[in-house]
């Protein structure tokens, strides 16, 4: 049986616009922040984007199925973003992440961890978000939040995020994408959630109980 | 039952790590004791879980009508080059 990505494949190499424009549609969202993620302002993404669209188109003869459409499309992707970031002047490296030590939370909201009685706990309390309503988590204000914090990332943190958490890849593939360790991946995410959390807490967590 | 013990501010650093499934045995079972009676720890779980079951949705945003204008329209262009169907 064909895959869903063969289906993809083969009604791009025979030139269906409704195909194409399906994986438009799909990935071109993700591939913006991506774009983002090396740097890149909004429009300088946009033009990022649609030149690697046009790649995709003029080397479909050379993809080989054998590995993923999606993998293949965020290569090319970041190679345009990559070329486009340092004739801007703007590399970013992705490797130097694990360096500077930054902690997933604010250093006051805990103990000192030479306290005598509380030593490293939480001095303030957390809420859960085990209780937020569906529709309140799907409501266009969080959204909006949500994506400001997205945006507000590190270009270095957003990449990873956009990979692991918002395309759902596994860690294997956004390692080998990125030339990556798997700590460094791992660190990366960390930080990009951590920080994601810390900006939707004052909203999302007022009204929890 | 292992020694291993994690204090709060060693616990939010681990979250990821845990959820990835990447502790060895004797520390993911000292993060799950520690997370069963912290509700603090047990809020910041919840709310980094909720992070990542959420952002899914983000793929499917709308793509801004003029770009996907300007794709298709190049898309277009692509397909008239010779030796196009």
């Amino acid at each position: 049986m064909e895959t869903a990505e063969a289906r993809l494949v083969r009604g791009l190499r025979a030139g269906d616009e409704s195909v194409f424009a399906e994986v438009v549609d799909r990935f071109t969202p993700s591939m913006l922040r991506v774009a983002r993620g090396y740097g890149l302002n909004m429009s300088a993404a946009e033009d990022t984007v649609q030149e690697a669209w046009l790649r995709v188109l003029g080397s479909l003869d050379r993809f080989e199925e054998r590995s993923s459409f999606r993998t293949w499309l965020f290569v090319i992707l970041g190679n345009c973003a990559r070329r486009r970031a340092t004739t801007e002047g703007r590399s970013v490296s992705l490797e130097s992440a694990g360096s500077a030590a930054e902690p997933a939370v604010d250093d006051p909201r805990f103990f000192p961890d030479d306290h005598s009685r509380w030593a490293g706990m939480w001095t303030t309390l957390v809420a859960s978000w085990d209780s937020i309503p569906e529709e309140r988590l799907l409501a266009d204000e969080t959204r909006k939040r949500f994506r400001a914090a997205i945006d507000a990332l590190p270009a270095r943190y957003t990449v990873v995020f956009v990979l692991r958490d918002v395309e759902g890849w596994p860690s294997e593939d956004v390692c080998a994408l990125l030339g990556l360790t798997p700590e460094n991946q791992r660190i990366l995410l960390h930080r990009a959630r951590s920080r994601i959390r810390s900006a939707l807490e004052e909203y999302l967590g007022g009204e929890t109980r | 039952m292992s020694d291993e013990s994690f204090s709060c501010r060693q616990v939010v650093e681990l979250v990821t790590e845990y959820l990835d499934g990447g502790l060895a045995a004797d520390r993911r079972l000292a993060f799950e004791r520690h997370v069963a009676i912290c509700p603090p720890c047990r809020g910041y779980f919840s709310q980094l879980r909720l992070i990542t079951k959420t952002s899914g949705t983000l793929s499917e945003e709308d793509v801004p009508e003029h770009l996907r204008e300007r794709i298709l329209a190049a898309f277009r262009d692509w397909k008239a080059e010779p030796g196009k169907s």
